[in-house]
């Protein structure tokens, strides 16, 4: 079982954010970076997967400016076996951009599974893994809870806003990664000892045409207005007023 | 004067609230051009088409529809090939899809598929020359982007409930057309699909949401949600993770960065401290309601209303007031 899993370098959200000078980056200082959430969970799958076949490999490729380092050798220290940096200054917006990069990576590698989170937690958007999958030729089931592999199939879950839905697909695929089938494991130190020596290659990001771009950046306007109507139950006559009559919600 | 494209997403036999409002976008987009053509397409089983005339009144011009027995659920594969041939045989300026479950699948493969590029969960959009500037809360929602696309089509999906659907009614012309695949061909197949509970409305969909949290302290007590929801009349149940963590209630109820993103006219929170990840998820509600024990409890900073104290003695009143005030009294 040979499996890739496309991994993003993305800021820790806990932390406040500031806006740079351009009004269109993130203000680098006092920013901090983890492996997006959900690439954290397909991760987890892929390491689960290979250690139930009891052969295979983990690569975790990551595209981006040196920092994405110090993101794929804690996949190594979580158990990958080697990792891909797709060396990139600056990682496009564009997802289609990013897409060709690692198909560009990914094509004729003798996968059988590639995972990808479904979304990045800073683009919030969702589109590289289905994308990469186009570019491949490869069958893609997106944003699956659930997954269950057979010979040469797979059958994956996926919720579907108030229905389920169960998909069938052939091996090799795409598969992007929802919440929901395994929580990452944290790296021991024996696992931080072991990546420091395991095969890390840097080659350069075939990006694709940019045709997304930031314009601008700005924090959401403080929801001003914000107000406590009172305590207790008494208080609910007059937010049912205001309900009524300012916000027209009633 | 520029034609554009709204891709109509239907359950089941019947169009979605979010296909309203890709339409609404779409014709929005072709009067800003001076007035184009809307079209929108529109899969399904045989009898879909009854559908097209529903379109015409948020302001579809023409509707494509595809009927056909294998299209009774969501195939990407089939649904991707035809929405991107039907966007390479008429010259489209924009295309809209919903951010919605099944349109975050469909959007990036359609694009893939015609080599362009994809603003996802849109909130807002203008078209400006050979762009389009489109607004997207990133960073789990804590910074509003406005990106800017070019190319053409230029494909966008719009977050479920941001842009209000807009009666503009006409008869659309209805074209019969065929599936650009063989739904028998594709490699992925939907094999089951298993309705939730849901007999309230979708998240996706409700104009109002009422959502628990683990100040509810246990199952049963989402009763009380529930009655707050009914009294609405329009509402849909929600809740954090720490509650469908603890199974009080379904996994699909669980709104914030690892749930759904809504975006209500009205979103109340019983018993939710507020964490970023929850926020990441309701943030763009129109209007926020919060009721909570803990005057610091991080909600209170993005509610528009807060009301501090115990749960279980403010919501049974909140319940008989709106009831009240919905029955005009
Ligand atoms: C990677 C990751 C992803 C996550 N994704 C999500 C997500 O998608 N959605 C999500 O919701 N969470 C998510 N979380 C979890 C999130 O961090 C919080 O833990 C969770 O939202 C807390 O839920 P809560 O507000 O119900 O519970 P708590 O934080 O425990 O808050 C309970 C609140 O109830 C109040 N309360 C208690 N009793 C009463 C009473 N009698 N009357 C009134 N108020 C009362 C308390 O004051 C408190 O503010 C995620 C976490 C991580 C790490
Ligand atoms: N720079 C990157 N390097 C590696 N993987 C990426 C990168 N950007 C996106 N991905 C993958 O694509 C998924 C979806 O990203 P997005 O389309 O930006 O939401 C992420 O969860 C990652 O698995």
């Amino acid at each position: 079982m040979k499996i890739a899993v496309c991994l993003k370098r993305v800021p820790e959200m806990e932390l406040r954010f500031s806006i740079a000078g351009d009004r269109k980056s993130l203000d680098p200082g006092g920013l901090k970076y983890e492996i997006s959430d959900f690439d954290g969970y397909a991760l987890e799958v892929a390491l689960q997967l290979v250690e139930k076949a009891g052969s295979g490999e983990v690569v975790a490729i990551s595209l981006g400016p040196d920092g994405v380092q110090e993101t794929l050798r804690k996949a190594l220290a979580m158990g990958a076996t080697r990792a891909v940096q797709l060396k990139a200054d600056e990682v496009p917006f564009d997802g289609s951009a990013v897409a060709a990069a690692l198909a560009a990576e990914l094509k004729d590698a003798g996968y059988d599974l590639i995972l990808f989170g479904r979304m990045a937690t800073d683009t919030g958007s969702g589109t590289v893994g289905a994308m990469t999958a186009h570019l491949l030729d490869l069958p893609a089931v997106t944003a699956i809870s659930h997954l269950e592999l057979g010979e040469g199939r797979g059958t994956a879950g996926r919720d579907l806003e108030g229905a389920f839905e169960t998909v069938s697909f052939p091996l090799p695929a795409v598969l992007t990664i929802d919440e929901g089938i395994a929580r990452p494991r944290l790296a021991t130190l024996k696992g931080i000892m072991a990546a420091k020596k395991k095969p890390l290659d840097v080659r350069p990001a075939e990006l694709g045409e940019v045709r997304l771009t930031v314009e601008s950046m700005a924090l959401p306007p403080e929801r001003s207005g914000g107000r406590i109507v009172g305590e207790g139950a008494d208080a609910v006559p007059e937010l049912v007023r205001l309900l009524r009559t300012e916000a027209k919600v009633l | 004067m520029a034609t554009t494209f709204a891709f109509a997403e239907s359950r089941d036999g019947n169009l979605r609230k979010v296909a309203f409002e890709a339409v609404t976008a779409a014709r929005g987009a072709a009067d800003a051009t001076g007035g184009g053509e809307a079209h929108a397409l529109l899969l399904g089983a045989p009898g879909i088409a009854a559908r097209a005339e529903e379109l015409g009144r948020y302001g579809a011009d023409v509707v494509f529809v595809v009927e056909h027995e294998g299209l009774a659920r969501y195939n990407p594969e089939v649904f991707a090939a035809t929405a991107a041939g039907r966007l390479r045989a008429g010259d489209y300026r924009a295309a809209f899809f919903p951010a919605s479950a099944q349109g975050r699948d469909l959007a990036p493969r359609t694009a893939a598929a015609l080599g362009v590029s994809l603003a996802s969960d849109v909130t807002d959009f203008e078209l400006q020359g050979d762009a389009v500037l489109a607004r997207h809360p990133g960073y789990t929602g804590k910074v509003i982007l406005t990106l800017r696309l070019a190319g053409s089509p230029a494909l966008v999906s719009l977050r479920p409930g941001a842009i209000t659907p807009a009666e503009q009614p006409r008869t659309p012309r209805v074209e019969q057309a065929k599936p650009a695949i063989d739904p028998a061909s594709a490699r992925v197949s939907v094999t089951e699909t298993t309705q939730g509970t849901g007999a309230r409305l979708d998240l996706g969909e409700a104009p109002v949401i009422v959502s628990g949290g683990r100040g509810l302290r246990a199952a049963e007590n989402f009763k009380l949600v529930e009655e707050l929801a009914d009294a609405f009349g329009n509402a849909a149940v929600g809740a954090t993770r720490a509650v469908t963590d603890d199974g009080w209630r379904p996994a699909t109820d669980q709104i914030g960065q690892t749930g759904r993103n809504v975006s209500p006219d009205l979103y109340v929170a019983l018993g939710i401290s507020g964490a970023i990840q929850h926020l990441a998820g309701m943030r763009t509600s129109k209007t926020i309601v919060a009721i909570n024990k803990d005057k610091d409890a991080p909600i209170f900073k993005i509610a528009d209303y807060g009301i501090v104290g115990d749960l279980f003695e403010i919501v049974p009143r909140l319940t008989e007031e709106v009831r009240k005030a919905r029955s005009g009294h």
